[in-house]
């Protein structure tokens, strides 16, 4: 295991991350936060909190997208569900997605997917911590980045223990 | 996390592992069910024939609904309106309908055993929607679901099953489950109806006294009396039999708790449930049929793709 991001270079990701979104979203109400099941609600997590502490007093919408359902390799492995927890309505909200990882892309897309099921929302943005850019398999690209991260194919990056690591294959 | 088997043939057959992973994701197929757009492309690439050898109205359209949901392409065969009025016997049948690229196989048939036969020599998976006075496990996993739901765990509660218990695969497919599952089960009704040996095979406790397995326990399914499925006349007649094991809103009032009613459906109003008891508070009957769904869809998401 290799670290990529120790536990200050996180924590000063995700207080930029939450900088920005605050920054470019005057007003709070109309936007929702999604975190993605599982790596994403532990990023989101941290980032409602530091919002929280940016906002004070007002309610930061908060939520929690399971993708299981909408994989689109599920012929291939049966994957148990996460919760979905969604208690808002998405319609006419800016949805902000946000996930540990941005890699292939198709995460996202299911994410998209899922989302869609719950309403007709005004815009999608997408905040990840860790881009690994260059393996995309799908059109998709981020709003927000924590860190860029040069990684071969191969490699698997992983959120553990409040650091994010390269695991061996 | 996967299921141990590849077909649902009967409760019998699975572990308590399997049974919690099937509750678990019935779950959150509930909540899917909740939603605006109360579908998941899970099983876009899946067609599943439900095959009804008898007839069903709640587990035919509780299956086809959860098929959908899953946006499975489905085909319905129904025996009365099929080739097998014309003498086909049943591996041809399906043998010709898997031949048309069928993955799955939804089933019910008076005959027990039918559908374990049938997974000795298909490809596709099985789902037993109900054989002979067998099994039924899927109205044993949404029983369950809906008790859970409804009190908390199953593990330590106290089950009545209540009425025919010897033509009923319902009870035996509640009983199997429950056991495995660390809940208490009684079962209650006239002697002619309860299989002699019931404690000693099944591990359960009989009681032929109404009021006394009511006070014992927390939730009470009530049976239908099949009359489709006696051969010789076990009671005297409705009316007696509603007398001594009916149960009504004066009986329900005197117990010294309030304890949930199930039924599995369809009701004979006034002969095993009166209408003030099947409707009232007390009753899960209709969210019974509700997470049928849900627990439905768990099953044919955790085995669609187990034969790749």
């Amino acid at each position: 295991m290799k670290t990529l991001l120790s536990y200050n270079e996180l924590s000063a990701a995700i207080e930029q991350l939450a900088q920005r979104l605050n920054g470019n979203h005057p007003d709070i109400n109309d936007v929702v936060f999604m975190g993605v099941q599982q790596g994403g609600v532990v990023v989101a997590n941290e980032i409602v909190a530091v919002l929280e502490k940016l906002r004070p007093g007002q309610k930061i919408k908060y939520g929690q997208l399971d993708i299981t359902f909408y994989r689109d390799d599920i012929r291939k492995e049966i994957l148990a569900p996460d919760t979905m927890h969604i208690p808002f309505g998405i319609e006419n909200k800016i949805v902000v997605l946000i996930d540990d990882v941005l890699f292939t892309g198709r995460t996202i897309k299911a994410a998209l997917d899922a989302l869609l099921d719950y309403g007709r929302p005004a815009k999608v943005e997408l905040c990840v911590l860790i881009d690994r850019k260059e393996h995309r398999q799908f059109p998709i690209q981020a709003d927000y980045v924590g860190a860029t991260i040069e990684t071969s194919k191969t490699d698997k990056v992983k959120l553990i223990n409040n650091e994010v690591v390269l695991v061996g294959n | 996390m996967q299921l141990s088997t590849r077909h649902l043939l009967g409760i019998k057959n699975l572990t308590r592992e399997d049974i919690s992973l099937i509750l678990s994701t019935a779950e959150q197929f509930k909540e899917v069910l909740q939603r605006p757009v109360k579908k998941v492309p899970s099983l876009r690439d899946v067609t599943i024939v439900n095959l009804f050898y008898e007839n069903s109205t709640r587990t035919r359209f509780s299956f086809e609904l959860a098929e959908k949901r899953l946006s499975a392409d489905t085909i319905n065969f129904a025996a009365s309106s099929s080739s097998a009025a014309k003498g086909e016997t049943l591996l041809d049948t399906v043998n010709n309908i898997l031949s048309m690229k069928v993955d799955m196989v939804v089933m019910r048939h008076s005959a027990s055993g039918a559908p374990h036969f049938l997974s000795q020599h298909i490809p596709a998976a099985i789902i037993n929607a109900g054989d002979g006075i067998n099994e039924h496990p899927t109205q044993a996993l949404l029983d369950a679901f809906s008790i859970k739901e409804k009190t908390g765990s199953l593990e330590g509660r106290k089950v009545a099953i209540i009425g025919d218990i010897m033509h009923s695969r319902v009870a035996q497919s509640n009983i199997y489950l429950l056991n495995k599952m660390g809940a208490k089960v009684t079962v209650c009704g006239p002697p002619t109806l309860i299989p002699k040996y019931i404690s000693e095979a099944l591990g359960v406790m009989v009681n032929y006294n109404l009021k006394e397995t009511l006070e014992w326990c927390d939730v009470a399914n009530v049976l239908r009396i099949q009359l489709e499925r006696q051969n010789q006349v076990l009671f005297s007649s409705l009316r007696e039999y509603s007398l001594a094991y009916g149960i009504n809103r004066q009986l329900l009032d005197s117990l010294h708790k309030e304890i949930v009613i199930m039924h599995p459906g369809p009701i004979n109003r006034g002969v095993e449930l009166d209408s003030d008891v099947a409707d009232s508070k007390q009753s899960i009957i209709l969210q019974q049929v509700e997470n049928g769904v849900a627990v439905r869809m768990a099953v044919l998401y955790l085995l669609a793709n187990r034969n790749n």
